[in-house]
């Protein structure tokens, strides 16, 4: 198993960190081919639990952490269970080759859509409660006196009558041998003293001295390395390349096709095989999607706006009766583009392939996914692969993909008995995403005479992204992501709105441009469609936009609760100071509900300086606040990049933009404050790293228009010669 | 065969004279800390000190950083104490991700060395590191707390 984290907290001595004492454990490389079935070398409680002589805690974690802080969250609900030292704890990975032997006993590794912790905290609490009981218990009967007479704080188990007292390390060895319980009650959050806390992460020391290993750094005996390029055009296929031409470079060992549409350089080192690739004679067979361009996706889209057939995702009264009808109508045509996920390290995988064994390293979201592709490509059965989960250099959704997963194996492959290391250039990672999906949506309102709204038509056309990643998951059809923050009811993204005929429907149109689940998905441009529409209403009727929007979230009290606390916080009732405009958004997403304010100056009608987002969220359940408000300043800077900066263009049927010349990401002076409001309202978890992206753009938005009455509706704001500044 | 100084040793190195020095520390001196990001000198994630200035090791070949005093974030520790600016990211916990971090602190390193007590815009000029989970906030902030250690 990886020990991935620990972090020493009371010196700064770095030449005195090491293994056990109190103090840092560094991320350790499995040793080997046998790393896979190596058991902890210290007592297991349990699966989420082994406790060393040395009384130090070791909690494993089977989620992904990639930044969002999921590993700190995820301890945190095990120690609190446990009622162990929280200085004392370290964490590390179990392998998807250990949960599929040990029958999924951590359940799913999929660590996407904001669930890292909502989805297994049951799990992980009950893993820490039962190790608990069964220390007291092996206590207890060290001492034979009834459990019920000892108890557990900071890993010291007292017996109550007569005070004796021992710790979890001196019986931790007994109760791994103990029977479960059965019977494992939880704490209330509100008696909550590790979890619910601000507590800083458990993984931040070795990133901050260079030691930390993500799978770009992985080195492992006689390991070589490749390049990649995977034909330009999606769908296109590799025809023929001249390894001659490169055969005599240095370093360079071999060129290998790559499934039907790649070719990789292996050599001794990346820069040689990189170098090598680069003067590689390559041609591709094109295919059928050469031809295609933004403008030819555009006109198909447009044309899905008033198309017959269209999947419906919520639906009351009659919408299209009612607006023509209404006695005021309004209409706009909003639309977004794709999208790189762009994680800062590049898509990268080391494998080692024999003909009895193959095993990866790499950054993955999904480790149980991750293993699938391994035994796929390598034709090995399972018992036979594993991987080893190293830490991400950023996800945002990329990769729950494990296409550069498989290319690593196909290489290995061809160099049985030595490691390669496949790393994608960032030309490579940019042009091969899986990209944030494009769609347009034609918004229509109808008021009646006295200028309240009757009618809504939200028309959405574009790309469904579970048509292409998960079409088992479409519904006769039907993309059901698509309506993020857009249903009637259900616990993940119910619209805020109670409008008397409301109709959002889906004309599905996908592209040969393959699309992906991008930090956010879905709610990013139906919360720009929605929220700035929703203002659009409202000053077409000459209403504040904050009361008009109360006016329709009677029926919406959580959703109301977190607008009502951004304009409260922002002085909404106020006039903002001169030369300030403000703009606001709301959303449901991810089962939390969210709210952004915005102070923006705007210079020129075109330089805009975003001073202050103000932004709150009900997540239901906070783990811990601290790392809840790094995601949500976070998260503003990945969606506020998105709208100012972010476009994937197609000419030729491939991705122009190939590096961060072209595709600009937000800098430290574009950053405004952030000041979050941390409202959980109990009785549910909800998400933390993506709600709160998609209330960001809307509220920048509506503050443009009150700073200059233009509206726009197509985006990057760099296509209109918008800058952030 | 070029030879190198990194954080105060000395290193011959097997690599064509136009390799980036990122990938002579990364592939031959072995120093894994310095990242790739863009290879363009866009991001910053493989910022590195060169005679004492923060460089972008990604596109600077390494015949250029011969003869000159190389430190990397691995070089950063003195005497195994953390340099004041690993001090105020690890008390401000500022690393998301993290991948970023190694050229974002040795960036820093370098402004509070030329000026110790940066203004917030001094701070917006110098440090133009792309970090793409958004640990900005915190890092001004840490940044600050720095400069008045």
């Amino acid at each position: 198993m990886n020990q991935i984290v620990r972090m020493n907290r009371r010196s700064f001595v770095i030449g005195s960190v090491t293994v056990g004492g109190g103090l840092a454990l560094g991320f350790k490389l499995p040793s080997g081919p046998d790393a896979a079935t190596a058991q902890a070398s210290a007592p297991e409680v349990n699966a989420w639990v082994v406790i060393r002589p040395d009384e130090s805690v070791v909690i494993r974690v089977a989620k992904s952490e990639m930044g969002q802080g999921t590993i700190t969250g995820l301890a945190q609900l095990v120690a609190e269970e446990l009622e162990c030292d929280w200085s004392k704890v370290a964490i590390e990975y179990p392998t998807p080759g250990q949960n599929l032997a040990r029958k999924q006993a951590w359940g799913t590794m999929f660590t996407a859509g904001s669930r890292g912790i909502r989805e297994s905290q049951e799990l992980v609490r009950k893993g820490g409660a039962a190790a608990r009981q069964m220390l007291i218990q092996a206590a207890a009967n060290s001492w034979n006196v009834a459990a019920s007479e000892c108890s557990a704080a900071s890993g010291v188990i007292t017996h109550g009558p007569s005070r004796r007292t021992t710790t979890f390390g001196q019986v931790a060895d007994a109760a791994g041998k103990l029977e479960p319980p059965k019977d494992v009650p939880l704490k209330d959050p509100k008696d909550w003293k590790i979890a619910g806390k601000p507590l800083k992460r458990l993984d931040t020391i070795d990133k901050l001295t260079g030691k930390l290993v993500y799978g770009i750094d992985i080195k492992l005996p006689g390991m070589l390395n490749a390049a990649i390029k995977d034909c330009p055009v999606f769908g296109g296929r590799l025809k023929s390349f001249d390894a001659e031409k490169v055969a005599g470079m240095k370093g360079v060992m071999k060129v290998i096709p790559v499934g039907e549409s790649g070719v990789a350089v292996v050599a001794d080192t990346w820069w040689q095989a990189k170098t090598a690739l680069d003067a590689l004679p390559i041609e591709w067979d094109q295919g059928d999607n050469a031809k295609t361009s933004s403008a030819s996706i555009a006109e198909w889209l447009k044309a899905g706006l008033d198309a017959d057939q269209a999947f419906v995702g919520n639906k009351n009264g009659d919408a299209k009766a009612a607006l023509a009808s209404a006695a005021k109508k309004v209409e706009a045509i909003y639309s977004y583009p794709y999208q790189n996920h762009a994680t800062m390290e590049p898509m990268n995988t080391t494998a080692l392939y024999t003909a009895d064994r193959c095993e990866v390293w790499c950054p993955t979201q999904n480790g149980d996914t991750a293993l699938a592709a391994v035994v796929e490509a390598s034709g090995l059965p399972a018992p036979k692969c594993d991987v080893h989960k190293v830490p991400l250099g950023g996800g945002f959704g990329r990769r729950t993909f494990t296409d550069y997963i498989r290319q690593a194996v196909a290489i290995a492959k061809e160099v049985p008995g030595s490691p390669v290391k496949l790393l994608w250039s960032r030309e490579e990672d940019m042009t091969h995403g899986h990209y944030h999906p494009v769609t347009q949506a034609k918004m229509t309102g109808g008021f009646d005479a006295n200028g309240t709204l009757t009618a809504l038509h939200m028309r959405i056309s574009g790309q469904s992204i579970l048509a292409s990643v998960l079409p088992e998951r479409l519904q006769d059809g039907r993309d059901p992501a698509t309506f993020q923050g857009l249903n009637p009811g259900g616990a993940e993204g119910v619209i805020g709105y109670t409008v008397p005929n409301l109709l959002i429907d889906h004309s599905m149109r996908n592209p040969p441009v393959p699309p992906g689940f991008w930090r956010g998905v879905n709610i990013n441009q139906n919360a720009i469609y929605l929220e700035c529409f929703i203002d659009e209403l409202a000053q077409s009727v000459g209403q504040d936009p904050l009361e008009f929007r109360r006016k329709l979230m009677t029926q919406h009290p959580k959703h109301l609760a977190v607008l009502n606390a951004v304009a409260e916080k922002i002085g909404w009732e106020k006039s903002p100071p001169q030369g300030i405009h403000r703009g606001i958004a709301q959303m449901m997403s991810f089962g939390s509900y969210v709210a952004a304010a915005a102070e923006i100056s705007v210079d020129k009608g075109k330089k805009i300086k975003v001073h202050r987002i103000v932004a709150a969220t009900d997540c239901g359940t906070a783990v811990n606040p601290a790392q809840i408000e790094r995601q949500i300043a976070g998260s503003f800077v990945y969606g506020l990049s998105a709208l100012f900066y972010q476009e994937c263009t197609i000419n030729g049927g491939r991705v122009e933009q190939e590096n961060f010349d072209s595709y600009d990401s937000m800098r430290i002076a574009q950053m405004p404050t952030v000041e979050t409001i941390i409202m959980p309202s109990g009785g549910f978890w909800g998400g933390v790293g993506e709600p709160t992206i998609c209330v960001a753009a809307p509220a920048v938005l509506n503050a443009f228009f009150n700073a200059t009455g233009e509206r726009i509706r197509s985006f990057p704001l760099k296509n209109h010669n918008i800058q952030l500044t | 065969m070029p030879r190198l100084t990194v954080n105060g040793k000395s290193h011959d190195v097997d690599a064509d004279p136009s390799t980036p020095l990122l990938w002579v520390l990364r592939e031959q001196v072995g120093l894994t800390g310095t990242k790739y990001g863009c290879g363009i000198a866009q991001c910053g994630a493989c910022t590195v000190h060169v005679d004492g200035a923060a460089v972008r090791s990604c596109s600077l070949p390494v015949s250029e950083a011969e003869g000159k005093q190389i430190t990397t974030i691995e070089g950063l520790v003195q005497n195994g104490v953390l340099h004041p600016v690993q001090k105020a990211w690890l008390e401000h916990d500022v690393p998301q991700c993290g991948y970023c971090q190694t050229g974002m602190i040795m960036a820093v390193a370098a402004l509070l060395r030329d000026k110790p007590k940066p203004t917030d815009a001094d701070i917006d000029g110098a440090i133009t590191n792309i970090c793409r989970c958004g640990t900005f906030q915190q890092a001004r902030a840490a940044i600050h707390a720095a400069s008045n250690a």
